[in-house]
């Protein structure tokens, strides 16, 4: 593959004494080319909005007057705004529910499916098809089935005489609901890395195990959780960046509402900036989520040696 | 080859971006086509959605035969979404050459500096205090393109069926609220009428109880007082027992238009813009003032037109707004569509919108114009109205009390002030 590069080089170049520098500049070129499909849309839609959003992060802007530079104060004033704190706590409670809920859900799944299921095909498509439908469609379906009063779950409950919640219409029910319908979406997605994990495996391990005449929860316990921590801890790693990043359902589900039960950082971002015009506080707090999430990140990449086997 | 082949890739790649991103950024629609030199106007607008929609387009077509070298596109927005749109084109440089604002959005995007004076106005052909409405320090930087008020609109069906006399423009709260509790019934899904705890009718009963939004100057809320609790509570305990509540899906988008256009609905306070979208229920219904208490008060609202700063066709975009605020060919289609009204100052030329039926009583469109009042309207505008009607949701949801929820909306609009 290479080989054409290297001899097509030099017969269309002339030749000069310090041929070293320059073929490693040429193939420094040549890396730089084959980076720019995949680095410059990362620099122009996701690098370049970063460092503007930290411009924007010390300044006071409701997008249409002039920016009024404040130097800090819009973190300091995120810091001592109980809706900070609250957008937080809301956001900490939904990632406390769907975290295990998602986790378990999605290794029940993949052990299910990793049987020698009639038709396992079919389950992995039919649970998988959620993580690749539409937010939108998918917050939409479950405001519907949860609807308090003419909804699908609390009809059935009806019929077996519980009187069913009010789901998104309640602050008390109106996390759960969106905790509920994140985790039946994303389940196929947790499924599918855990489930390729089981696979890789080794059957001499569980041979020998029962040789040794492990149970099935030994077996369990003791040979498929500590083989499946990578992608467990790749899950949970993921799992926990996308919960810190929790919008689309909640925007469409209530809003942030009722009466701010679901108003989780992103939508506390949003609604800064797009209804009440502040941006610069907007900004400031996506920069505090930030540093929030890469700590965690970072707390999660340091334990994980104690509990992460590698085969 | 091979060599040549990926630079190419990779370059194409990198113009293909580069040509994706400036067509997102396009900031102006150029003249000088090669077909003609007319020029495109864009105009951005909430006001025509759900239902109008032909009616600006009718007034387009007029003003394009009259003005043969401009060409205007509309690009509208439903309200709910439309101001988060407009600030995020002005922001991104590409705001259409002309925009419709609401008069509470008005200060904040006149402050901004994004509109462009307009100059060489007819001054005599608008009502003056609509065209004072959209003066900022001094210079005229709107024009305003329409009003409207509230009523109460009734089905005139629901009551005869009950054997009730019709809402009279000397009703009270209480004769409203004995008639909505005499015409609802829960079990056929009939409900006695439909007025939301928000934002946007608070200000209105608490005028109608007699009270103030602010103190006089400006520097606190007033409506914690006696006069704000009963408007609150004239509010917030209506949902659940004749009005629907939260939970059967009241708040959602049309909700309550479907509600009355289905004949479910026996009053509904809402905007004499829907005169046109109801002109073809099955059902006769009719218009009367409001309800006061203490005292009567309609809510009115106002639309203006402004020129982009930005804009590089300000003078053709100044004229399509002319046209579109004080032509004859305007008023003639406002009128027979039963849309809001024009703001022209010759209102002999509202004549012909008294003679028109649905409904017959459009004489209370211009009672209702002789006690109005107007929104409060502060920098942080929508904050303040989400706050209100977040605290009055609140207690109409029973999870507060009325008094608390009060209170606590008066503190957080206290804290806006600052």
């Amino acid at each position: 593959m290479t080989a054409p590069l290297t001899q097509a080089a030099p017969a269309r170049i002339a030749p000069g004494p310090p041929a070293r520098p320059r073929r490693r500049l040429r193939k420094a070129g040549t890396v730089v080319l084959f980076l720019a499909p995949s680095f410059v849309p990362l620099a122009m839609f996701t690098l370049a909005p970063m460092v503007g959003s930290l411009w924007v992060a010390l300044h006071d802007w409701n997008l249409i007057s002039p920016m009024q530079w404040v130097g800090l104060d819009n973190f300091g004033d995120l810091i001592g705004d109980s809706n900070t704190w609250r957008a937080f706590g809301n956001t900490l409670y939904y990632i406390a529910g769907y975290l295990p809920l998602v986790f378990a859900g999605g290794l029940a799944a993949a052990l299910a499916l990793n049987t020698a299921l009639r038709g396992r095909s079919v389950f992995r498509a039919a649970y998988f098809l959620p993580v690749v439908t539409s937010w939108v469609v998918v917050a939409l379906v479950w405001k519907w089935l949860l609807n308090p009063s003419s909804g699908v779950v609390n009809e059935v409950l009806g019929a077996i005489g519980i009187d069913g919640p009010g789901w998104w219409t309640d602050p008390v029910w109106a996390m759960p609901s969106v905790i509920l319908a994140s985790a039946w979406k994303d389940v196929g997605f947790v499924m599918v890395i855990l489930l390729a994990g089981l696979q890789s495996i080794p059957a001499e391990y569980y041979d020998a195990a029962r040789v040794d005449g492990a149970s099935t929860w030994k077996r369990f316990r003791h040979v498929t959780l500590p083989l499946l921590s990578p992608s467990s801890f790749f899950v949970v790693v993921i799992s926990l960046i996308n919960g810190f990043q929790v919008f689309d359902q909640v925007f469409v589900m209530t809003g942030g509402g009722p009466a701010g039960s679901t108003e989780v950082v992103v939508q506390q971002i949003y609604d800064l900036t797009f209804r009440y015009g502040r941006a610069g506080d907007a900004s400031a707090l996506s920069w505090l989520l930030f540093a929030v999430v890469l700590i965690v990140t970072a707390v999660q990449v340091r334990i994980q040696r104690r509990w992460v086997t590698y085969a | 080859m091979r060599r040549q082949l990926t630079i190419g890739v990779a370059v194409a790649a990198s113009t293909l971006m580069l040509a994706a991103c400036s067509q997102g950024s396009a900031t102006r629609s150029s003249s000088g086509d090669d077909e003609s030199d007319r020029v495109t106007v864009r105009y951005m607008e909430f006001s025509s959605n759900n239902g109008n929609e032909d009616n600006l387009a009718s007034i387009v077509e007029a003003f394009e035969a009259d003005n043969p070298d401009i060409e205007v596109i509309v690009e509208t927005t439903p309200y709910d979404d439309y101001f988060t749109r407009l600030q995020t084109a002005v922001a991104g440089n590409t705001e259409a050459d002309a925009f419709e604002l609401n008069y509470e959005n008005f200060v904040t995007y006149a402050e901004s500096g994004a509109l462009a004076e307009l100059s060489g106005v007819d001054e005599g052909a608008y009502t003056p205090s609509l065209l004072e409405a959209f003066q900022y320090d001094g210079a005229q930087v709107g024009l305003p393109e329409s009003f409207s008020d509230v009523v109460l609109f009734y089905n005139k069906e629901l009551f005869a069926e009950a054997g009730l006399d019709e809402p009279s423009a000397d009703w009270t709260w209480e004769d409203q609220l004995a008639a909505a509790e005499a015409l609802t019934d829960t079990d056929e899904g009939v409900f006695g009428l439909y007025q939301p705890a928000t934002f946007h009718e608070f200000y209105k009963v608490l005028a109608q109880a007699g009270g103030e939004f602010f103190t006089a100057d400006g520097s606190a809320v007033a409506f914690d007082s006696p006069a704000g609790l009963e408007a609150a509570r004239w509010l917030v305990e209506k949902p659940g027992t004749v009005m629907p509540t939260e939970a059967d899906g009241a708040g959602t988008p049309d909700f309550d238009t479907e509600l009355f256009r289905s004949g479910n609905l026996a009053m509904w306070h809402t905007g004499i813009w829907m005169f046109g979208p109801l002109a073809d229920t099955p059902f006769e219904w009719d218009i009367v003032v409001e309800p006061g208490n203490a005292t009567q008060a309609s809510a009115m609202f106002t639309n203006g037109v402004v020129v982009s700063a930005g804009s590089d066709h300000p003078e053709e975009a100044q004229r399509w707004l002319e046209y579109l605020t004080s032509s004859d060919a305007m008023v003639d289609t406002r009128l027979e569509a039963g849309w809001e009204l024009p703001p022209i100052a010759d209102t002999d030329k509202l004549a012909p919108y008294l003679d028109q039926t649905p409904p017959a009583n459009r004489d209370a469109v211009f009672e209702a114009l002789e006690e109005t009042v107007l929104p409060p309207v502060i920098s942080s505008q929508q904050e303040m109205q989400d706050a209100v009607t977040e605290e009055l949701g609140e207690a109409a949801a029973g999870r507060k009390d009325v008094e608390d929820a009060l209170a606590d909306a008066a503190d957080r609009v206290n804290a806006l002030l600052n």
